[in-house]
């Protein structure tokens, strides 16, 4: 069990799946693409910008995963001390919050087409733009916050809240009117993407996500060294 | 000892579990409505105290048949299945608006029956599938 903690063995495995996860990313991405730009079919109402949704629906799930994550990595060096954990959660932060600009980015250029505006201040909307405050305080508190003491301290804080905000995205769409359309992808329910849709959309969470493993893998390794010259202490 | 310290931690994290959850709830009922993006007809026609002034949306579905236009503004009736509002709108309509959609109409209540929309927005539903899908359950409905 300690082997599998000890960061150079981390370090040399995560090479390895580095190599893999990049040999499988270029081809799951143009696969993907040529799926949901050529070979899936427009929407019998909303035309070519269907398309936006096999960007947009993987980002919005990778930015509510991605804060589900750190959170949880977060909560358990607050709880039990792991040094090592930091370094995921640092990994990870970033491209969380990229991939939730995305979301909100591409859920704009739909809703201009569809809905007639760029923007509404609907729980829905509101809650995923709450949730990029909350990775951006998140970010910030680990990086301008020196003592590493109150930096856990702070993002823990920011764990509990965001955590509710993420409970809170997931039904808003249920709980009150909004714009957002409810979730067509649910455990609870039977999917209302047509199989033509599902192909791509599943192609692309795929892809997406592979490309999350692999720039989290290089960010993780590059924190690795940058600690081993700096020591460990200075964690 | 390790373990205590472990537990004094958790629960305070417990603790600010409780209260987070508390003071968010609270916050929401304190916003009630104005977490709501439109209300339904129904919402409108069991409501007490109606401001005719402040700007408000209403939202549900545009009723087959209802939609009458001319060259100077467009009528149609928002239904939820259960009360109605006829709404009047002077202005273009985005693409998805249709009969049968759903629809977010921005604008003055006149009366608990009649809205006058300053903005329309087109709502889409959950359902996604290409033209011949759409097709062939329409034949099955028929």
């Amino acid at each position: 069990m300690i082997k599998y903690l000890n960061p150079s063995y981390v370090f040399k495995i995560s090479g390895k799946l580095l190599n893999l996860f990049k040999t499988l990313l270029i081809p799951l991405v143009a696969i993907g693409l040529i799926f949901s730009l050529f070979l899936s079919p427009e929407d019998y109402i909303q035309g070519d910008s269907v398309r936006i949704m096999y960007i947009h629906v993987p980002s919005a799930w990778i930015s509510l995963f991605g804060f589900a994550a750190i959170s949880f990595f977060c909560i358990l060096n607050f709880l039990f001390k792991l040094k090592n954990v930091t370094l995921i959660y640092k990994s990870l932060a970033p491209i969380g919050l990229t991939f939730n600009i995305v979301a909100i980015v591409t859920g704009s250029l739909w809703g201009q087409p569809t809905w007639g505006t760029w923007w509404a201040w609907d729980a829905r909307l509101t809650s995923m733009l709450v949730l990029m405050f909350f990775y951006i305080a998140f970010i910030f508190s680990y990086k301008f916050i020196k003592s590493p003491d109150r930096s856990i301290k702070a993002c823990t804080l920011i764990s509990v809240l965001g955590l509710i905000n993420i409970i809170i995205i997931k039904y808003s769409v249920e709980w009150w009117s909004t714009l957002h359309q409810p979730s067509s992808i649910s455990l609870a329910k039977e999917t209302t993407v047509h199989f033509s849709m599902l192909i791509p959309l599943g192609l692309m969470v795929f892809a997406l996500f592979m490309y999350v493993a692999v720039i989290f893998l290089m960010k993780y390794r590059i924190e690795t060294i940058r600690i081993k010259r700096k020591g460990f202490k200075k964690l | 000892m390790l373990l205590k310290k472990v537990k004094i931690r958790l629960s305070i994290l417990l603790t600010l579990s409780v209260l987070s959850v508390l003071a968010i709830f609270l916050l929401f009922k304190v916003l009630e409505d104005n977490v709501l993006y439109f209300y339904s007809p129904s919402e409108i026609k069991n409501s007490d105290d109606i401001n005719l002034k402040k700007k408000i949306r209403i939202g549900g579905m545009v009723k087959k048949g209802s939609i009458q236009s001319n060259e100077r503004d467009i009528k149609f009736i928002v239904t939820d299945l259960k009360n109605e509002i006829i709404v009047s709108y002077s202005g273009t309509v985005p693409a998805l608006f249709a009969e049968g959609k759903g629809v977010v109409a921005e604008g003055n209540l006149k009366d608990k029956k009649f809205f006058i929309a300053k903005r329309i927005l087109a709502k889409h539903d959950e359902n996604y599938m290409p033209p011949e899908a759409k097709q062939s359950l329409n034949k099955d409905a028929k």
